[in-house]
């Protein structure tokens, strides 16, 4: 057994050491918002932070977390209330299929987080997740008008 | 707020006891189908449909039930916004939820048609949805007639609530649904004028959007169940090439294991406790494969095969009016251009996957499909058991594109669990297999020849398409006489779905069928992407040959329709008046979907040859708009699948097999390159057209055009990613 701290709870599990932390948090605690695209950092899909940095779970192994602290997207909205940028997006209509805006969503939150008033350029910079729908238009819009919130 | 779909929440209608109580009427709606309300103690009581389409609990919530699988395009919620219109329903408390496939061919095919392609899921159903909305609404006002003891004819119903205004009493839809689910349906429904429309038609929100920022939302990859175990695939690495053997012993004590299976003769599956371990122990499983004369082929040699096409003397003739070659030898001008357009992969973002739990009596699938009646087909072919014994229940799929229109991975997923019976097991495919055994957008090649009279214009056009067809590859039986029209689309003489736009007095244009063994397959947009490419790239060309403006050249040939909606964007773009220093306007046009669209990139390439796409100004003129904000954002998704494909999509064939597996091998376009996308709506208002992909067809060709206009370059072979655009090189 090993422990994980995930959305501020400690979370056992008993996955081989190397599994990547993404496979822990889908097949070991359920935690099925962080979504599967390459499993080769490309994509995104994956993002959740660690020590609030926006990172591709896909390619942490999970023995390399240790007791850091890991927010995925079921760990944003608390007691069900969104987030400022959960809201921006919902608000904006984001999603399409939805299946890469868990990363979407947890890359431009660490974003806000570092700069709060990010400019296109920054979002460009930072926001690198793929979109097959192509929400990118709103993704953007979305990150601004949280920004102003 | 919106209530949230049910579905998901919710098993199945039918296995919830959905009793068939009298004849079901065919092709129309019927009653007296139980389906107990289970949102909880406090509703657990039975609530009636009021038709196939709607069901209305007693404290007024609507449950629209959708045929069409909802994928991003946002069919899910225009479709209840047409079935509410008519229902004249209160919005906010509209739920929605999918009928089975296998529920569907118990009630004969009361929902019609599942398939979700072609963009025509509003197109196709607006009205018989719609006739639900109101004849259930109907329905409703007959009893509150009776209720109100008032004349239906004297009753108003808005907003859920029936009204008689005489009297000034109301009551509202849940308290006499129950009672309406006794009545007989009308015969017949009038449908509202679209011009009095209040919830279509308006820029509604989507109703599955809150689960999808809070990571909430099950799709086919996300779903589990007791027991369940996970499996992976290895397909022969060439499509077509056959599993010779493997070593299961090698993996069979690798954590989790729990068995290796080969299937079809051409796969290896190893299933394990979950997808980490399952893939681990198929790395290391060893396969020897068995892929014969295949693994000669390469892009080089599928190249060759369709060069000798351009030329060939058989030809499939899609489109023809008088003598195109005698026109074109006796022009003053001829102009020639040779194009090509490469493989293409879909890239959903979630990759495949099916569950399917199998049983001696019972085949059960849980997947994201675009075609759930031929995913219960598949199902019941892969088990063998009757279609009657199956069911696949739809989740949300994480993207579709024409990719999960096949039900190759449902297969996969009942073979792999008919070796388990009773175990449910979910098939995943790693994102390179995923990439490797797609069915690809059919590569093709096109010339075109053109004549032009001393006035420059344009006498004849001969468009020789050379390449694969997509009906060869996947519907065989479709072929008309060994013709695949489908290669036409965009280019047909006429037609509601994608016909030619362009006047043309002399015009052929024909197909020379060369199939490669890599499988096609539809791929968002289909053959419209690569023929605007051909077409309207060479339309510019023309025009530059006329010494001609692209835009006034193309007005000149075009059909009334089509040259509205390009004017249109036109227009709206400023088409014509200055621009930025260094900006330049490209144009395209298609008809494909049953709608007209138009484009205009304006675009600019800096001295060391790199692009910018600035901005796009799109029009549409799908004839009705059911969802504008929603249209819009299907439009600027289009210009991103499209320009995607336009920057970086290509797929290469090495050794007989496909040579991108990752993202890292086939680029996608990201946010930085997104350029703006203004949309533009034009609908006429006399027809139904679809909106989710005639807009793909005009990014790439509006910005060939433009980057010609940029830098002097035409590019005729994409990707783009293979070009060096800096004046000079
Ligand atoms: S799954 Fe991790 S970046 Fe794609
Ligand atoms: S919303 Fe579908 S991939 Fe982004």
């Amino acid at each position: 057994m090993a422990v994980l701290n995930v959305n501020g709870k400690a979370l056992n599990h008993n996955a081989d050491p190397r599994t990547p932390l993404l496979w822990v948090l889908r097949e070991q605690l359920a935690l099925t918002g962080t979504k599967y695209g390459c499993g080769i950092a490309q994509c995104g899909a994956c993002t959740v932070h660690i020590d609030g940095v926006a990172t591709r779970s896909c390619q942490v192994p999970v023995n390399s977390v240790g007791n850091r602290k890991i927010v995925t997207i079921e760990g944003l909205a608390t007691n069900g209330t969104l987030t400022k940028i959960q809201k921006a997006w919902v608000e904006a209509d984001v999603p399409q299929c939805g299946y890469c805006q868990s990363g979407m969503v947890m890359a431009a939150t660490a974003l806000l987080a570092a700069k709060p008033k990010p400019t296109d350029a920054d979002i460009d910079a930072a926001m690198t997740n793929i979109c097959r729908c192509g929400t990118y238009q709103q993704v953007r819009e979305a990150i601004h008008a949280a920004a102003k919130a | 707020m919106t209530i949230h779909q049910t579905s998901l929440r919710r098993p199945s209608l039918r296995r919830r006891g959905f009793l068939v109580s009298g004849a079901a009427v065919a092709g129309g709606f019927s009653l007296g189908f139980h389906i107990p309300f289970e949102d909880g103690a406090a509703h657990a009581q039975t609530v009636k449909e009021l038709n196939a389409w709607v069901v209305i609990h007693p404290d007024d919530k609507v449950v629209i039930r959708i045929a069409r699988s909802e994928m991003g395009q946002g069919t899910l919620t225009g479709l209840c916004q047409l079935v509410a219109e008519e229902l004249e329903c209160d919005w906010n408390k509209v739920a929605w939820e999918y009928p089975t496939p296998a529920e569907n061919v118990a009630r004969n095919r009361v929902w019609k048609n599942f398939s979700t392609g072609g963009s025509r899921g509003i197109r196709e159903s607006n009205q018989y949805v719609r006739e639900g909305g109101a004849m259930a609404r109907e329905m409703l006002i007959a009893a509150a007639a009776a209720q109100l003891k008032a004349p239906a004819a004297e009753l108003t119903a808005s907003n859920s609530v029936i009204t008689h205004k005489a009297s000034g009493k109301t009551v509202t839809y849940g308290a006499v649904a129950a009672a309406a689910a006794q009545l007989e349906p009308p015969r017949q429904v009038k449908l509202k004028d679209p011009k009095d429309w209040k919830i279509a038609g308006k820029p509604l929100k989507r109703l599955d959007t809150v689960d999808k920022v809070t990571g909430k939302q099950i799709y086919g990859i996300d779903f589990t169940m007791p027991g369940m175990l996970v499996a992976t695939v290895r397909a022969c690495p060439v499509i077509g090439g056959k599993l010779k053997s493997f070593d299961a012993a090698k993996v069979a004590k690798m954590p989790g294991v729990k068995k290796v299976v080969a299937i079809d003769g051409n796969a290896v599956v190893v299933v394990a406790d979950t997808y980490w371990n399952a893939r681990t122990a198929l790395a290391a499983l060893p396969t020897d494969w068995d892929i014969g004369k295949l693994g000669e082929v390469s892009s080089d040699t599928i190249s060759a095969m369709l060069k000798e096409g351009l030329d060939a003397e058989q030809a499939f003739v899609g489109n023809k009016t008088g003598d195109a070659k005698a026109a074109i030898a006796g022009a003053v001008k001829k102009v020639e251009a040779t194009y090509s357009f490469p493989y293409q992969h879909h890239v959903t973002m979630e990759p495949m996957n099916a569950t399917a739990r199998v049983t001696a009596d019972k085949c059960e699938v849980w997947c994201g499909t675009q075609n759930g009646e031929a995913a219960l087909a598949a199902a019941s072919e892969a088990s063998g058991l009757p279609v009657a014994k199956c069911d696949v229940f739809k989740q949300l799929l994480g993207g579709g594109f024409g990719r999960r229109g096949r039900s190759d991975y449902v297969r996969q997923a009942v073979l792999v669990a008919k070796e388990m019976p009773g175990t449910p097991v979910k098939l995943i495919w790693s994102r390179e297999e995923d990439m490797t055994h797609c069915q690809y957008h059919p590569i093709t090649m096109a010339k075109l020849t053109g004549g032009l009279d001393a006035q420059g214009n344009l006498v004849g056009l001969h468009m020789r398409i050379s390449g694969q067809s997509i009906l060869a590859s996947l519907l065989p039986g479709n072929l008309q006489n060994g013709m695949d029209p489908v290669v036409f689309q965009g280019l047909a003489a006429s037609g509601v779905e994608a016909a030619y736009g362009y006047n043309v007095p002399n015009l052929l244009i024909d197909h020379a069928m060369r199939n490669p063994h890599v499988t096609a397959g539809f791929w968002r947009g289909v053959n419209t992407n690569q023929n605007a490419v051909y077409m309207e790239s060479f339309m510019d060309e023309l025009a530059d040959a006329a010494g001609q403006d692209p835009l006034a050249f193309r007005l000149k040939l075009l059909k009334p329709k089509w040259a509205a909606v390009l004017k249109a964007a036109a227009d709206k773009a400023g088409y014509g008046k200055p621009l930025p220093a260094g900006h330049f306007h490209g144009l395209a046009q298609v008809m494909g979907y049953g709608s007209y669209v138009a484009g205009v990139a304006e675009v600019a390439v800096n001295p060391d040859g790199q692009l910018k796409i600035h901005k796009i100004t799109a029009a549409t003129n799908c004839g009705h708009v059911v969802n504008p904000a929603q249209i819009e954002r299907q439009v600027a998704g289009s210009f991103a699948y499209g320009l995607s494909a336009a920057l970086y999509g290509e797929i290469t064939v090495k050794d007989g097999a496909v040579e991108q597996t990752n993202f890292d091998s086939y680029n996608l376009m990201r946010i930085d390159e997104m350029p703006k996308v203004e949309t533009v709506l034009v609908p006429t208002g006399d027809f139904w057209g679809g909106v989710g992909e005639p807009t793909i067809a005009v990014a790439a060709p509006s910005v060939l055009n433009a980057i010609a206009r940029a830098t002097g370059k035409r590019v005729r072979d994409l990707p783009l990613m293979h070009h060096e655009l800096k004046k000079g090189v």
